[in-house]
């Protein structure tokens, strides 16, 4: 072979490597789902990714939605856009689409009528901005659960409680043997989380709707908050004694048998598979503290920036049909521990506390995740109030004061 | 006449520094004094997530002056930036002066005390979150030994939580304020202590009369080092306690972060960082008035 051959054929060779890549499209994805069951979940996307020949270039940020979104936020901003970004749908990402910053899904939406399939229909609402579908919604998240320990309640002595309120008369007896009532990570979010179940068990679903949604004050501040309130403070004293700081390490307490119960997320529920606990056996899931058994319907959602490249605009499509196809959804689902967001999969591989989930949703009991009704800018004022309340003494009655505050100022 | 001839051509005296100079001067004045004068204006606009000008007047500043969050954050800056000046001047000043006692193993000590600084202040905030930690730290480790009722949990308990920052503050920072007394202290003439040896004076009252006065421009020095380190306290924070238990460790430049970003309220975000920048002004302003404005007149 001479030099021009060798040339040629190594010409011919870039050419053939060319072609192979422009086939193949590398995404990179970013979301924070670093714990060990989120991690497992996220896989599952990144193997229905690979499998249809592009590639998912995986993008962790750690240290969860706070610390993640102003990252993914300024990225995009910036003119640095990802190929496809996680996002609490909500109200999170409005301005990021008024700017024509995000990419329209409508017509891939109609195409595949995920109109039709996205049940609850509030999934999608949340991702519809003027008539324009912007995300792919993939999981539904509640926070209204109550995760006990079967452990420790049997270290105690006393039976496994049913509701909230047997619950906080079973402490008593958690304390004398030495466990932690109610697990709780010194975290704003995790508080407001707390609170925001307590809320809904409490104060049930039309003063919530009211306060949250309407952004009614003389609710906030009047007699049916005060109870909420005063439910608060009253787990706050459970609670105390409870050092930890992220939310996965309260739950480890409560897998360990060292603390009775936890108020966090489905999420939750990862932690203990990954620990290889069975629920009802190992532990029990209260879904609305066991009083009101009403979800809410928040969640996570893909966006897709909008990028020049025609080559990565296919990819971000096929990215985005895959999310919701009905295997990839009972796959990552069944990791996460969440629900997934069309209703006509079938999970009867999911275990108790899912099939709890599954029925609620089934029966409509929901309503509108805080993320979508109240813009990030309140939720971080109340979150920052909480962290008040739940790490000092400070009176509910002055709570109860700020709360309706912040409501009447909200947007 | 002549001067008039000459005077354009001053401008074009050391040509060549001026035009050097020009990236700087222009960075200075588009970044510095620009960028200041944009965070500036569009605090007093209601922007949310994107920077426009939709003025609202004074409405972002009266929010931030009646939030708690920010008024714990003002006070924990001066509390901490009180003691971490005045601890770090008195540690940095006595372990400078010891080690100038021509003591064996200088180099040693020197090294031992200046490492800390090699660290960010992130592995700062983890090490001694560690160290603090009642289930891991010293507490554990000193009722191992046998004394049961010990207790060192400044972290989680609000009324003591900016001592523990302080105390990780200061492990940090102290090392370059001491390498910068010794290079002081060995800046002395050795005269000035035979001189005073003669004269009978003792070693500590030479140290406070003496030779402290004499090293006024290292004071000086380190004063800046250390005030810049105290306004942009932050990192410390959130790897030590994120702002924990509840606000009570909250300082002012994370509320600016945390409502720019998080809350996705720019307005908000650039309200408090003003007030941060008008705080700085109102300490330094004077204090540069005294220090070069005199030097003049003098």
């Amino acid at each position: 072979m001479n030099i021009r051959q060798s040339i040629s054929a190594l010409g011919a060779a870039v050419t053939v490597a060319l072609a192979g890549t422009s086939h193949a499209t590398e995404l990179e994805v970013t979301h924070w789902w670093t714990s060990g069951g989120e991690a497992a979940a996220v896989a599952e996307f990144a193997k229905a990714f690979d499998a249809t020949g592009h590639k998912w270039i995986d993008g962790a940020i750690a240290g969860s939605g706070g610390t993640a979104r102003p990252i993914i936020i300024s990225r995009i901003l910036g003119g640095d856009p990802m190929g496809a970004t996680q996002l609490n749908h909500g109200r999170q990402a409005e301005e990021l689409i008024e700017e024509g910053l995000l990419t329209d899904l409508t017509e891939l939406a109609e195409k595949e009528g995920w109109k039709d399939i996205v049940n609850p229909s509030s999934l999608l609402d949340a991702c519809t901005l003027d008539g324009r579908i912007y995300c792919a919604p993939v999981n539904i998240h509640s926070a209204q659960w109550l995760w006990l320990s079967h452990g420790a309640f049997k270290e105690a002595g006393v039976d496994v409680p049913k509701n909230w309120g047997e619950f906080v008369a079973a402490a008593p007896k958690l304390k004398e043997a030495g466990l932690q009532p109610l697990a709780m990570g010194q975290q704003g979010w995790q508080q407001n989380l707390a609170f925001g179940t307590i809320t809904v068990a409490v104060a049930g679903m039309d003063a919530w709707t009211e306060v949250a949604v309407n952004k009614n004050a003389e609710v906030a501040a009047g007699p049916v908050y005060k109870e909420v309130f005063e439910a608060a403070a009253a787990a706050r004293e459970l609670a105390k004694g409870s050092n930890v700081q992220d939310w996965n390490l309260a739950t480890n307490l409560v897998i360990t048998n060292k603390a009775g119960g936890q108020i966090m997320g489905d999420w939750a529920q990862g932690e203990f598979q990954v620990a290889g606990q069975v629920a009802g056996e190992d532990y029990t899931c209260l879904p609305g503290l066991g009083v009101n058994e009403i979800l809410d319907t928040g969640g996570d959602a893909f966006y897709f920036p909008v990028v020049k490249d025609e080559e990565t605009k296919k990819a971000q499509m096929e990215l985005a049909s895959l999310l919701v196809s009905p295997e990839v959804q009972v796959n990552f689902n069944l990791k996460k521990g969440s629900l997934p967001v069309r209703g006509d999969i079938d999970l009867s591989s999911a275990n108790d506390c899912m099939q709890k989930g599954l029925k609620i949703l089934a029966d409509g009991n929901v309503l509108p995740s805080g993320d979508m009704a109240l813009s990030p800018d309140s939720q971080t004022q109340i979150e920052d109030l909480m962290a008040e309340f739940w790490s000092t003494d400070m009176p509910a009655a002055d709570a109860q004061a700020s709360y309706a505050a912040i409501i009447e100022a909200a947007e | 006449m002549p001067t008039d001839a000459k005077r354009p051509l001053r401008i074009f005296n050391n040509l060549s520094a001026k035009i050097a100079s020009i990236p700087m001067i222009l960075t200075v004045l588009v970044v510095f004094v620009g960028g200041t004068a944009w965070t500036v204006v569009h605090s007093f606009t209601k922007s949310k997530l994107l920077p426009k000008l939709n003025f609202v007047g004074l409405d972002q500043y009266e929010r931030l002056w009646s939030t708690r969050r920010w008024l714990v954050s003002i006070e924990n800056l001066a509390l901490y930036g009180l003691l971490s000046l005045v601890f770090t001047l008195i540690i940095g000043f006595f372990l400078a002066a010891l080690l100038d006692r021509k003591i064996r193993g200088e180099a040693v000590f020197r090294t031992i005390f200046l490492y800390p600084f090699a660290l960010s202040f992130i592995v700062t905030g983890l090490a001694w979150q560690w160290i603090l930690n009642p289930d891991l730290g010293v507490q554990q480790v000193v009722r191992d030994l046998g004394w049961a009722s010990f207790e060192l949990n400044p972290l989680n308990n609000p009324d003591t939580v900016m001592y523990g920052i302080l105390v990780a503050g200061l492990w940090q920072g102290t090392g370059l304020i001491m390498v910068i007394m010794l290079a002081g202290l060995r800046g002395i003439d050795e005269d000035i202590w035979k001189a005073a040896r003669v004269d009978g004076i003792g070693t500590a009252k030479t140290y406070l009369k003496i030779i402290i006065p004499m090293m006024r421009p290292v004071f000086v020095t380190a004063l800046v080092l250390i005030a810049s380190g105290i306004i942009k306290l932050y990192d410390l924070v959130v790897a030590l306690t994120n702002g924990g238990p509840g606000l009570s460790s909250e300082v002012p430049a994370k509320y600016v972060i945390n409502y720019m970003f998080r809350a996705q309220n720019l307005g908000q975000g650039f309200a408090a960082s003003t007030m941060m920048l008008v705080s700085v002004a109102i300490i330094l302003i004077p204090w540069a008035y005294l220090e070069f404005g005199g030097r003049k007149r003098g």
